[in-house]
């Protein structure tokens, strides 16, 4: 027969991985080693369970099985309040978790028709890249672990407090600051931490320079990244990956330059990286340049923060006027959207949370086959999930 | 009988056989986990944590340092687990084995003219295969622990211990047709004695006309330790212990004290063969003040390349063990082939 | 493209804006899909909602993907059905907080109404295609009969729907047909239940009442609400 084109070798490798996902869950094991990695595992960033089927080394089949995690947020937000919806929703990403607040209170800003003040969106955009600092530079650390060097991830963590602590300034919290509100935010900037977060943002770039060095230079990162996870650029987009993933593979696609919405990033300048191999090293170089390049942002608003209210008109008990809308942000782990369907009530009446990692590890059962096992932990590490943000 | 006057001189006394032999046991016995504890704390405590920005223990004993102590303490007072599933006697057998390699690997290791357990004259060749005996140790426990990770930490151990056991005898060898003698105390000889283009104050350190032998041979021995950059085994972040996930208690600290112990060893025989062991320059080669020198004098080199060893643990990813074969069969052993042709052509020419 | 939200409810009622992009997308996309199309509506400046016929579901999902619609943006349901829990459901402290009566029947659907928006069926199926090239998307939705929850699957259109379908099935009970293998994805595999439906109880509620808005109490002197 003759040769097939893209699109028709695409739809044989879908049919092929889809039937490997089914006859995954026959008992039958007729050849090969099943071997279990997680739910409790160094590697798994959380309680994320792979089924591999090895052979020797080489995996024939793997199947990422999740929901150890799950704690039913869709179904919870249909009888909490926003402001109350906006608390749980810090924590389906806990390491970048100001940026899980914010499409959802942007829908619900769209829906009550009311617009964030200029300042407020300003300090928005502002924590919104600090948070994709502080996640994506544990990112270059534990990816660094994933591969067998021990060291940056302590330098990650060092300069990450800092980050941590100009967020836990401004909104009292580290982890889940829960600051976000329907027409603006809850309290303003404390006095010097304008030039306190400049300072910080040297540090986190000295960090990133030393990263360079020490990690991207390094000829046994390379042999074991480059490579390794090659996901074609069809193939990202018809599973969904977002974010890093996505960019790493060619895609010229970012929600904050094409379809922003509320946040303040067409008032600045910065640019989109792209890499265009789509291997597990491509996807740990883009978010490096990504770091760096929220690193410049920041600087960038703290100088242009305009000066007015914090928070604009609204009622006390929010109702919501009925209406549905989905917002879309770009958030350190890729595209997170919320569809919010509101019955004018005091509660939302669907929440649909798109996370990020659930389309980037359903990618899994495709790209893990013929891998060997320390290329599962690599291309995992590459892919970057947090199991909050698979499992909601 | 050579051992006889070794202790006479120092001691003037007169021993006998048995009276030498346990004093030699005993000396090894004390000497390894010491060496262990003292690698341990230094590097694995303090200078890994230096390195990484922070403090390490600082808890037990000033400046942390009976952690190890506390440690050794903990894990003798924990049950003594057994896998369900596990063969019981090789399981318990296999920290024995790994263990018993590194008590024998001491034996050979001079630390005077006159102070060795064993002046064996082909020390370095009994070096050489009692270290092998570990590989067994390790399969052994990836196999019992009837886990799967254990096994394919044991799998992977075998394949990279052989394999990196030729580019560490061949870097030998190359310091062997140097020196002329398989004996320990000869190859030191031959290092205090020799000249380098007729200047003969510094010696002949191996580690100035061997180089490549030495960074093939330190290579290997990081190699043999299953240390990053070569730590498949025990990969941590994949396979989460390997062949030692399943141990725990006396049992694991056994492995552990196998690991440090046998780093301090192969870095002491490193010190013979390429820094010249426990001679100084300006002091004649049999000189009895060395014999109290000598143990300072090695501790100090063994510090130093020790230092070496573990700085690249810590800093280097780890080769996938596709990589890692590469490197040892299509790399190394050839080098080291080349180094034992470049040595033999100048032995005879110079 | 956020300004029109800040337009003053008098501007419009004078201009109503109109999405000139979203506006030649629906042409385009109606010789595509043709009869499928049940009805549409532009939110405008943020969204384009198609309803579509349930039987050309998998078609649709091929055409568009062939038109440029490649990214797969997610796949989910609503159920329509208003919770049968009702009041009961929020705390009595709550309701009383928002002025309302506890003891009122529960609100029906007739505030949204249909339309683009649904409610004609209990369950509809809703998914999100989005087009790189075009920086545009497209929110779809299509109606399930109560008698006959299937629907046709797009594992084969776009690889991220497996999962997606799978998640669909396991919360609503919506079954995809030609799905190589729908099974539980984030419960237990013994799970019975479909947990996103309006009639399967949020148990924590019924075991402890909720507390209530504990922490929007009013100030001294003020009332609820500014509107």
């Amino acid at each position: 027969m003759a040769t097939p084109t893209l699109p028709e070798r695409s739809q044989l490798a879908y049919i092929a991985s889809q039937a490997a996902d089914s006859r995954l869950n026959v008992e039958i094991e007729t050849e090969g080693m099943t071997l279990n990695i997680g739910p409790q595992h160094p590697a798994t960033h959380g309680t994320l369970r792979i089924v591999a089927k090895l052979d020797g080394e080489q995996v024939i089949a793997a199947e990422p099985i999740m929901g150890y995690m799950h704690r039913g947020y869709e179904k919870l937000s249909e009888v909490r309040t926003y402001p109350q919806v906006t608390a749980l929703v810090n924590r389906i990403d806990w390491m970048g978790s100001f940026a899980n607040e914010v499409p959802f209170i942007l829908a619900a800003e769209k829906l009550m028709e009311v617009e964030a003040p200029p300042r407020a969106q300003w300090i928005r955009t502002i924590l919104f890249e600090l948070s994709r600092i502080a996640n994506v530079v544990l990112f270059l650390g534990d990816m660094a672990v994933q591969v067998g060097a021990i060291t940056p991830v302590f330098y990650a963590f060092r300069d990450r407090e800092y980050v941590l602590n100009q967020i836990e300034a401004v909104t009292g919290g580290r982890f889940h600051p829960n600051f976000d509100r329907i027409g603006g935010l809850k309290d303003d900037l404390p006095a010097g931490w304008i030039a306190d977060t400049k300072a910080v943002l040297t540090k986190v770039d000295a960090f990133c320079d030393q990263l360079d060095t020490l990690l991207l230079g390094n000829e046994i990162f390379q042999a074991r990244c480059r490579g390794v996870g090659v996901i074609p650029a069809d193939v990202a987009l018809s599973y969904g990956l977002s974010g890093a993933n996505l960019r790493a593979s060619g895609v010229d696609h970012d929600l904050r330059r094409d379809d922003p919405s509320g946040l303040v990033h067409d008032q600045i300048d910065w640019k989109v990286w792209t890499h265009p191999d789509g291997d597990s090293f491509a996807r740990y170089w883009v978010r490096l340049q990504e770091v760096r390049e929220a690193i410049k942002m920041v600087g960038q608003l703290l100088d242009g923060i305009p000066s007015g209210p914090i928070m604009a008109k609204v009622p006390r008990i929010i109702k919501v006027p009925a209406g549905e809308a989905y917002v879309a942000t770009e958030n350190p782990l890729g595209q997170m959207g919320y569809y919010v369907l509101s019955d004018g009530d005091l509660n939302p009446f669907r929440v649909k949370i798109r996370t990020p990692s659930f389309n980037n590890i359903s990618i899994c059962p495709w790209l893990l086959r013929g891998v060997y096992v320390p290329d599962i932990v690599t291309i995992l590490g590459s892919l970057y999930f947090i199991l909050g943000d698979i499992d909601r | 009988m050579n051992h006889l006057a070794g202790i006479d001189p120092i001691l003037a006394l007169s021993l006998a056989y048995w009276q030498q032999s346990l004093i030699k046991v005993g000396i090894v016995a004390i000497v390894v986990p010491t060496a262990a504890l003292i690698l341990g704390y230094v590097f694995l405590l303090k200078m890994m944590s230096f390195m990484q920005s922070r403090l390490g223990p600082m808890e037990a004993g000033p400046y942390g340092l009976l952690q190890l102590l506390a440690d050794g303490a903990k894990f003798i007072q924990k049950e003594d687990i057994f896998p369900d599933a596990a063969d019981r006697r090789v399981f318990a057998l296999a920290p024995v084995v790994v263990l018993m390699s590194t008590f024998l690997l001491y034996l050979i290791i001079p630390v005077g003219p006159d102070a060795i357990s064993a002046n064996f004259d082909t020390g370095i060749f009994f070096a050489l295969a009692v270290s092998s005996l570990s590989v067994i140790g390790i399969l052994m426990a990836g196999w019992a622990s009837a886990s799967k990770y254990s096994l394919l930490g044991g799998l992977r151990a075998a394949g990279q211990l052989i394999a990196y056991e030729l580019p560490l005898v061949l870097a030998v060898v190359g310091v062997v047709i140097q020196a002329g003698t398989l004996s320990m105390q000869g190859i030191v000889h031959a290092q205090a004695t020799g000249e380098i283009f007729g200047f003969g104050w510094l010696g002949s350190p191996y580690i100035l006309t061997q180089m490549l032998g030495f960074v093939i041979f330190m290579i290997a021995v990081q190699a043999e330790l299953t240390q990053p950059p070569f730590d498949m085994p025990v990969a941590e972040s994949e396979i989460v212990g390997g062949y030692q996930v399943e141990y725990s208690g006396f049992r694991f600290l056994f492995f552990f004290m196998g690991e440090f112990g046998t780093a301090f060893a192969f870095a002491a025989i490193a010190s013979v063969l390429f820094l010249g062991g426990w001679w100084l320059p300006g002091f004649d080669a049999d000189s009895n003040w060395l014999n109290v020198l000598g143990p300072i004098v090695m501790f100090v080199k063994v510090m130093v390349v020790s230092f070496f060893i573990f700085w690249i643990r810590f800093t280097y990813p780890r080769f996938r063990e596709d990589q890692l074969q590469t490197f040892a069969w299509k790399f190394l052993i050839p080098l080291a082939l080349a180094n034992i042709v470049l040595t033999g052509i100048f032995k005879v020419v110079l | 493209m956020a300004d029109t939200d800040t337009e003053s409810p008098a501007a419009q009622e004078d201009a109503p804006p109109s999405d000139d992009r979203r506006e030649r997308l629906l042409e385009d996309l109606r010789p595509l899909l043709g009869d499928a199309i049940v009805s549409t509506h532009i939110d405008v400046g943020h969204d384009l909602y198609l309803r579509v016929d349930r039987a050309q579901w998998a078609d649709i999902g091929t055409r568009l993907r062939d038109r440029g619609f490649q990214f797969f943006d997610f796949l989910s349901a609503i159920d329509w059905m208003a919770s049968p829990f009702g009041r009961s459901m929020e705390s009595y402290v709550d309701t009383i907080v928002a002025g309302e009566d506890p003891t009122a029947p529960p609100a029906d659907m007739s505030m949204i109404g249909s339309g683009y928006a649904g409610g004609d069926t209990r369950f509809q199926l809703l998914a999100r295609l989005y087009s790189v090239s075009e920086s545009i998307g497209v929110v779809l939705k299509s109606d399930l009969p109560d008698d006959d929850l299937t629907i046709g699957s797009w594992s084969r259109v776009f690889g991220g729907a497996s999962w997606h379908e799978r998640e669909t099935w396991e919360m609503f009970g919506i079954t995809f047909t030609g799905h190589p293998g729908l099974r539980h994805i984030y419960l237990p595999g013994d799970f019975e239940g479909h947990p996103l439906r309006k009639d399967f109880p949020l148990l924590a509620r019924h075991v402890k009442p909720w507390p209530g808005i504990v922490d929007v109490e009013s100030m001294p002197g003020d009332d609820e609400g500014g509107n």
